[in-house]
């Protein structure tokens, strides 16, 4: 009996490490399997390279492939150079003691365990309404300034103390020589007629300065990338960490011995041999940033658009997203279907395409260290 | 002897050395002079190494390191306020006990010491790492490879990269660690004319294992023993009357 039970033991000890990786390899399998005989009928060039139509239910996906890919691009551009900036300050000039340092620690593990979601409303309060309404602020300031110049030039209707009507006002502000206030005329349509038809000059200035031109304190591509990179951030901080911790003492002291300075050290010998590491970290963070969602959905994510976006303001598709839209706010679940399986491969591929050229491109610059 | 002959470039000077808590050096006193070669030996553990990296203060790198007493280049103290260790570093090579050449090709191994200096004529950087590499006595095997990478070298080969590396950023004072640990006897030998030809540009300080090999290149010897400076004076002096009987067992074999 006894011995009957510890064979069964060591059949166990055997086999469970092989069942676990053996449902590990099956489940990707299933998935990218799945998705792929469902989806690959439905990935057409129409697809790929059509807007969605119809209220989602038809056309393609291009706007949500440009979304996404811009997105990650831009998160990396800002979540890289900073995360490895960071690393290699806590790495190689924090001194381990430093108060500071350990506040950076903290606050990047911290980071690192915050939910998604909570990034997205941070994105929401801080990028947007904070720093962009902020931004919107100073150029509206900028802007009614030169509002001041044209409404006080000797041309104007209500220039000095006269008092003029509201369409006097509209007509000389379309044809002001400056121009920067022709498009804004037609606001005054929405200002109270009849009773309080006339105005001055400082009742105009006070009416414009209430409607502040949202144009970065709304939701947009920035936001959502920077977002994401804060999202992102403890992943590449601790991975570069990790890669430049691995550059041998000997060599950055034979850099040091021929009379290099600690900048030049890192700069020449540190960085170019944690190089694969860098990537490494940028990789797991693109990976990681492609896929999440929660934090753009408060930050740029629109629902549909016919294009990619064009300007770092403009909303945005993103793949994941559009997935969630098609899923569960579609008007015609139906018709949808075919269309989720699409996005999903079409997701997947994009995924593993990126890692996979980032690990072509590590052990590339891998032979070319050692060969 | 002519009196140029004794000029002093580095004397150290009651120089004592702390890994945190253990004392690795005791009070050292001893000068070296210039265009000499001043061979170190003692026992494995003594503080060889760390005395040499005192001199160009590498050990400033390691934590909890502790140094007191002066060690003068020239007459000025290299712990003394307001000095540049980035200078004096340039000034005060050094071959490591371990070799540690660059992941990079042999040539920017080599061009690496003068581009940090400012050297950046692509002519002029050839000429260098050629004189370099035939000063260590490598140019030979490698000329036709010198830009693969120098970790596809012998260990040995490895060496002689990094002896034509410090080399090749013309330091006054060339600090060299067991730089013959991994080479083979005709290599050595080169290494060791090199030494002698180096001699009469730098002030050269070597360690070695080597008794033979002190004995043959070095003009003055100094026995370490636990990070005591047990004896010091001409070679040819303590090799064949040393005074302390330390010394005597140790350059004998009789020593534990
Ligand atoms: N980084 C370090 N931290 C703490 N102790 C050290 C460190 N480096 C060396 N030591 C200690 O200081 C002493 C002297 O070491 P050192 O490397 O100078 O010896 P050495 O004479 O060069 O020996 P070897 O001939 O084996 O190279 C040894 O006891 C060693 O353990
Ligand atoms: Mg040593």
């Amino acid at each position: 009996m006894r011995e009957h039970r510890k064979s069964f033991i060591g059949f166990l000890a055997m086999r469970l490490p092989m069942l676990a990786t053996l449902l590990i390899i099956l489940t990707i399998v299933l998935i990218i399997g799945d998705f792929f005989f469902a989806g690959i009928g439905h990935v057409t060039w129409e697809f790929l390279t059509q807007p969605p139509r119809n209220a989602n239910t038809e056309g393609g996906i291009l706007p949500a492939i440009i979304g996404t890919a811009e997105l990650v691009l831009l998160m990396s551009l800002a979540a890289v150079p900073v995360g490895t900036i960071t690393a290699i300050y806590l790495t190689e000039y924090a001194r381990q003691t430093s108060i500071f340092a350990r506040i950076i620690r903290f606050a990047v593990n911290t980071l690192a365990g915050v939910p998604s979601v909570v990034f997205g409303l941070f994105g929401l309060g801080f990028f947007i309404q904070t720093v962009g309404g902020q931004m919107d602020q100073v150029r509206w300031d900028q802007r009614m300034k030169s509002l001041h110049a044209v409404i006080a030039a000797p041309a104007s209707p209500v220039a000095g103390n006269h008092i003029a009507t509201v369409a006097l006002v509209q007509t000389y502000l379309q044809k002001a020589d400056n121009g920067d206030w022709t498009d804004q005329a037609t606001k005054l349509n929405g200002f109270p007629r009849g009773t309080v038809a006339r105005v001055n000059a400082d009742i105009v200035e006070r009416y414009f300065r209430n409607s502040v031109e949202l144009n970065w304190g709304k939701p947009g591509l920035i936001w959502a990338a920077l977002t994401l990179a804060l999202l992102t951030l403890p992943v590449v901080i601790v991975s570069v960490e990790e890669s430049l911790r691995t550059v041998p003492r000997d060599i950055r002291e034979a850099s040091l011995a021929l009379g290099a300075t600690k900048l030049e050290t890192i700069i020449k010998v540190v960085i170019p041999n944690s190089l694969t590491g860098i990537l490494t970290g940028s990789i797991l963070a693109i990976g990681r940033g492609a896929g999440e969602v929660a934090p753009i959905l408060f930050t740029g994510v629109v629902y549909s658009a016919q294009e990619g976006p064009h300007a770092l303001t403009d909303q945005f598709m993103h793949l994941g997203y559009h997935l969630y839209i098609l899923a569960t706010q579609s008007t015609n679940v139906e018709a949808t279907q075919p269309l989720q399986y699409a996005t999903t491969l079409v997701l997947l591929v994009l995924t593993l395409a990126l890692n996979l050229s980032a690990i072509l491109l590590r052990s590339h610059i891998r032979r070319r260290q050692v060969a | 002897m002519a009196k140029e002959e004794y000029q002093t470039k580095i004397r150290s000077q009651d120089l004592s050395l702390f890994y945190g808590e253990k004392q690795a050096l005791r009070n050292i006193s001893l000068d070296m002079y210039a265009n000499k070669v001043t061979a170190f030996i003692g026992p494995s553990g003594c503080g060889k190494s760390t005395f040499i990296r005192t001199l160009n203060r590498m050990n400033d790198l390691i934590a909890g390191v502790k140094i007191t007493g002066s060690a003068f280049i020239d007459g000025i103290d290299v712990y003394g306020p307001g000095i540049n260790v980035v200078n004096l570093r340039k000034r005060v090579g050094m071959v490591f006990q371990k070799s540690n050449p660059f992941p990079k090709s042999i040539y920017e191994n080599i061009a690496y010491g003068p581009k940090v200096n400012g050297i950046t004529k692509k002519s002029d950087l050839d000429d260098i790492v050629e004189t370099s590499l035939r000063g260590a006595a490598l140019w030979n095997e490698v000329s036709d490879r010198l830009h693969s990478s120098a970790l596809a070298l012998s260990g040995g080969q490895q060496q002689r990269v990094c002896i034509a590396r410090a080399i090749a950023v013309n330091p006054e004072i060339l600090l060299m660690d067991e730089p013959c640990s991994a080479l083979d006897p005709i290599s050595t030998m080169k290494i060791e004319e090199l030494i002698c030809e180096l001699k009469a540009n730098y002030t050269i300080v070597i360690v070695t294992h080597n008794m033979q090999q002190a004995a043959r290149v070095s003009d003055y010897t100094a026995f370490f023993y636990i990070g005591e400076l047990v004896e010091f004076g001409q070679t040819k002096n303590i090799f064949t009357k040393p005074v302390k009987t330390q010394t005597e067992d140790y350059i004998t074999g009789r020593f534990g």
